[in-house]
């Protein structure tokens, strides 16, 4: 069991590992999407780069900066975060690991799809987590927007539930998934449509297609699947947090860009480092506790 | 005030017959977001005395469920004079639900 793992490897990421990992405590970072940082061609205004210096250069110097450190750093996407006994599970494509906290580190990269009727229908209909709303339609036909391996997951947890799944790939690349109940549309998406709630979607070429609720599972789980999910406390897409970086889950920390405020390298490693110190000095409480 | 337990039997006198706003937390057992949720209500319930707060297990009630259109949980619907006022889908914070009560 981890004593703490990151996810995401930009500043506010990589920062909290840089100090919890000095702490000797037992880390792990996922990392998998580019960090927002990545994008920046040239940062001008962060403290002792006089000629200033490329976003994507400082980010893989993070990275080797804590892989020196001996921190373990695993590219690998993460698909969902769990509460469990003692802890937490992160669930990656690859592996599932347990650890004592977790340190949300996501960036501000937002999923939402820019359909028709999407927002609209948000809770009547439209869902951002399977696992928690499948119950809702058993036995109905339900649609998962999406292709890539966080689709196919949200999938799985339908499978057992709905009458029939239809992934809708918008125009994207068809992903391999067989099961009796699981087709795929790769036409373009027009609107989401319906009265009261979720009735239809029509595709671009006017064809339609009838169903009682569809899944959001575009691109990777990002700040607001893994809060959906685990029930953290938002504002809009970004993460509550007090001074210390706690969301409202205990062992559950936020910093960087997902909480909001400035977006800014320097308000990331602040954010990261505070995360950090936090954790060590919560799970040093919770042992004292235990003893 | 503590938190009352809204079944099929009860809602009719406890909500829409109630007297002032009631806070109704619609959620289940297997929730993992409804768990983030309860303390909330609960402290709620612990703080106010202008509203009533229950909660409704959607496993138990799924017509109550299906008729205020729940369909992701946890929601949590305010009710005044026995009909729907404000609803929110998912957690979220006890100022957010305080502010629709004053």
């Amino acid at each position: 069991m981890y004593d703490v793992t990151i996810i995401g490897a930009g500043p506010a990421g990589i920062s909290a590992s840089l100090y919890t990992k000095r702490a000797n405590l037992n880390t792990l970072v996922l990392y998998n999407d580019k960090s927002g940082l990545e994008k920046a061609e040239k940062i001008e205004n962060y403290y002792g780069f006089e000629n200033g210096i490329d976003g994507e250069s400082l980010y893989n110097t993070g990275i080797s900066q804590t892989k020196k450190l001996g921190v373990e750093i695993k590219k690998e996407e993460v698909l969902k975060i769990e509460i469990a006994e003692n802890g937490f599970e992160v669930t990656t494509t690859k592996n599932t690991y347990t650890s004592k906290t977790v340190i949300i580190a996501t960036g501000n990269k937002k999923n939402m799809p820019k359909i028709k009727g999407i927002k609209e229908f948000e809770g009547k209909g439209v869902s951002y987590c399977a696992i928690c709303d499948g119950f809702f339609y058993r036995g109905k036909d339900v649609a998962v927007l999406g292709n890539g391996n966080y689709a196919i997951s949200e999938t799985n947890d339908l499978i057992n539930l709905a009458k029939q799944i239809t992934i809708l790939t918008n125009g994207k690349e068809v992903p391999s998934i067989r099961a009796e109940n699981v087709k795929v549309i790769p036409k373009e998406i027009r609107e989401v449509r319906g009265e009261e709630r979720v009735e239809e979607i029509e595709f671009e070429d006017n064809s339609k297609l009838k169903i009682d609720g569809i899944f959001i599972a575009e691109g990777t789980a990002g700040t607001k699947e893994f809060a959906k999910k685990l029930g953290i406390l938002t504002n809009g897409d970004k993460i509550i947090i007090n001074e210390k970086m706690e969301t409202n889950i205990p062992g559950i920390y936020a910093c960087g860009d997902c909480t909001g405020g400035l977006l800014q390298i320097s308000k990331a490693v602040y954010e990261g480092a505070t995360a950090g110190l936090e954790v060590i000095k919560y799970l040093k409480n919770k042992r004292r506790k235990e003893k | 005030m503590s938190v009352l337990r809204i079944t099929n039997n009860n809602f009719e006198e406890e909500v829409l017959k109630a007297e002032g706003p009631v806070i109704i937390d619609f959620y289940a057992d297997w929730c993992g977001p409804c768990k983030m949720m309860s303390p909330i209500i609960d402290s709620i319930a612990e703080e106010i005395n202008n509203a009533k707060v229950g909660k409704i297990n959607v496993d138990e009630a799924q017509d109550l469920a299906a008729m205020y259109n729940v369909m992701s949980i946890p929601t949590i619907i305010i009710f005044k004079d026995g009909k729907p006022y404000k609803k929110f889908v998912g957690v979220t914070s006890k100022e957010n639900i305080l502010n629709e009560l004053n």
